[in-house]
């Protein structure tokens, strides 16, 4: 079982990244890496067991169903159904938190998952610099952050 | 009504470094302005889960609290209060650390919950919320900024250590005073002045040694390098002391730096906080002397702006040098056909073994024939300058990007436009300090060097080391074109 934790402080009161960032179909809109997303079977993107179909920036199509998803933790969580990865038991989970000290708040996304030993190293960079760190780069583009 | 109070702040250091004051249950008299004296009763252990400590506060209230839950693994810490001439009733408070991985920093959240007597709720809410917490995270990050858990003593030990911080401090550098030859780089003594308002003072001890360090030397540059002047653009050592309101750095911290204004030169050195980033505990100096510019200008270089990926040709030049190796993997594993090219036997093999698909062993810059019978360069990493110019044409391909990050065999006389048009060509000549001319820029671009050394797109190169007083050797050794890898100086 591999373990990924990611997290970054972003620019922006927790409401306002939250507002960006809950929409289950939302991610071509703020992560580069992603090219486009719909949400199977026409249920709206917020109704928790939906599935999202997106197709990365080098054209992996990847389906992903949400577990969870708090408006009062700032929180969704999802698992992998079908990727080009090569990963099994997928449950990743992306969260806010306000800093009361600043107009600011901290991110977390974290991953488990199971894949091959000799892909771990390669996975992990995959998932954790390339998507996680990925995504919390553009947010701090777009709202600023250090 | 149970009242609720949350406050959180992020603090500027490592998670470790934090927790190893908060874990401490008696250490509140070292470092918060409310608490005059604490002590563990019954002389139990600060970490014994049960122990209760009495506070004597400043205003002379007494507090008596209990430690219910101490957790090294989820960084936590959670007390009540037993007893307390404040009227906070079942009051439960918690401390929770979490790891920023993003630039190695700390998520401190502090809550708690209690009832109050009837008209209270206010003002003890305020009183815990900005009295006790956010003061707390202002007295923790003062008590850090000055070093003090670093030494043994705490508060008052630190207040006499930073003292001298106001004055220079020895440094040993190497000078240029007339433009020339490596033997115009003199060793000698000088001072490193008190850091001033957005300054760092750093005690270095690795320095990278780049190709631009000898141009300035030789005075290609003159507005870069006035004289007498120090010439380096980046180092690596730990922090000695801070100006004013210097965020994100602390006494204490390894650090590397890598700024637009030469100067690395020399053992202590103060810079602009904007030029230097955390390392991390796996990042050694001497790796981050070596790597830091030189992996920068390979991420740009390929990412930015060659855009290189799978199918693509991309012709290195000096591919056995250390920002040759560093491209010529990186590039590898984007899928890319490398062409390197070299001037010896040795080199090549070095070049080979970083994953170089062709190799043209040439001492006089002939290589477009052969590259052209690849099927021509899509992109190219050119160092070589003017001595390399028309070969640099005749590789390219259509609509090939050429770009020129170094002029090792003279200065480039002038394109024209037209020359660039018969072939669709791209010329560019980038500059690192333009893709780094932010801290969050930096610190970003860095991490990404970080990154990819973990996961093997970056391997470290050879490392030739120098001592500091003996910079002029270094010099002579980048430029007799017989190094493999990077040249660093230890000071």
């Amino acid at each position: 079982m591999i373990r990924l934790y990611v997290s970054s402080v972003i620019d922006a009161a927790a409401d306002t990244v939250w507002s960006r960032i809950r929409d289950f179909n939302a991610l071509p809109q703020w992560h580069p890496l992603i090219a486009d997303s719909r949400i199977e079977n026409g249920e709206p993107s917020d109704k928790v067991g939906c599935i999202r179909h997106f197709h990365t920036r080098d054209g992996g199509a990847i389906r992903e169903r949400l577990l969870a998803l708090s408006d009062y933790d700032y929180a969704c969580s999802y698992e992998i159904l079908a990727s080009p990865m090569g990963v099994s038991n997928y449950v990743a989970t992306l969260k806010l938190t306000p800093v009361t000290d600043g107009n600011r708040c901290f991110a977390e996304w974290s991953a488990e998952f199971d894949c091959e030993e000799a892909r771990e190293r390669e996975l992990a960079a995959e998932i954790g610099d390339g998507v996680f760190q990925g995504g919390f780069d553009a947010l701090k583009r777009q709202f600023g952050g250090r | 009504m149970l009242q609720k109070v949350v406050r959180s702040a992020v603090i500027d250091a490592p998670i470790e470094r934090v927790w190893a004051v908060l874990r401490d249950f008696n250490s509140h008299e070292r470092w918060h302005d409310v608490v005059e004296t604490s002590r563990i009763e019954r002389g139990e252990s600060a970490s014994q889960v049960g122990c209760v400590r009495d506070f004597t506060l400043k205003d002379g209230n007494r507090i008596r609290e209990q430690l219910l839950a101490l957790d090294d693994l989820e960084h936590r810490s959670i007390y009540c209060i037993v007893q307390a001439t404040v009227p906070l009733e079942r009051y439960v408070a918690t401390v929770t650390l979490k790891p920023v991985t993003d630039g190695n920093r700390t998520f401190w959240h502090w809550e708690s919950t209690f009832a109050t007597p009837p008209g209270q709720a206010r003002e003890l809410r305020r009183m815990v919320a900005e009295g006790v917490y956010e003061a707390g995270f202002a007295n923790l990050r003062r008590h850090l900024r000055i070093g003090a858990d670093l030494q043994v003593g705490g508060r008052r030990a630190a207040a006499m250590a930073s003292h001298p911080r106001a004055l220079p401090l020895p440094t040993r550098r190497a000078v240029v005073r007339h433009y020339g030859g490596p033997e115009m780089l003199m060793p000698e003594d000088g001072e490193a002045p008190a850091p001033r308002a957005g300054e760092v003072r750093i005690r270095q001890r690795a320095i990278g040694v780049n190709y631009l360090d000898i141009y300035l030397r030789r005075g290609w540059i003159p507005q870069m390098l006035p004289l007498p002047g120090v010439p380096g653009m980046e180092a690596a050592g730990t922090v000695i002391d801070l100006g004013e309101g210097v965020t994100g750095v602390l006494p204490g911290d390894r650090v590397a730096c890598l700024h637009a204004v030469p100067g690395a030169y020399c053992s202590v050195r103060t810079v602009p906080a904007e030029a230097v980033v955390r390392l991390p505990a796996a990042i050694e100096d001497e790796t981050a002397a070596a790597l830091l510019l030189k992996g920068i200008t390979a991420d740009y270089l390929l990412h930015d702006l060659g855009h290189v990926r799978a199918g693509m040709r991309l012709l290195v030049h000096a591919a056995s040098g250390a920002l040759g190796l560093l491209v010529v993997r990186w590039a590898k594993h984007l899928g890319a056909t490398v062409i390197g090219t070299v001037s010896s036997e040795e080199k090549a093999r070095v070049a080979r073994a970083a994953g170089c698909d062709e190799l043209i062993v040439t001492r006089d810059y002939r290589f477009a024939e052969t590259v052209q019978r690849l099927g021509g360069a899509d992109v190219i990493v050119d160092g070589l300058g003017d001595a390399a110019r028309e070969e640099n044409f005749e590789a390219l391909a259509r609509r090939g990007h050429w770009i020129s990050i170094g002029q090792v065999s003279g200065a480039m006389r002038a394109l024209s436009p037209e020359r660039l048009a018969a072939k669709s060509i791209s010329f560019s000549r980038p500059a690192v300090f333009d893709y780094v001319a932010t801290q969050a820029q930096l610190a970003e671009r860095a991490q990404r060097v970080w990154a990819a050394l973990a996961d093997g797109r970056l391997a470290l190169p050879p490392i030739e080391r120098h001592a500091l007083d003996n910079a002029a050797e270094a010099h002579r050794r980048l430029e007799s074109r017989r190094t493999i890898g990077a040249l660093i100086l230890l000071a």
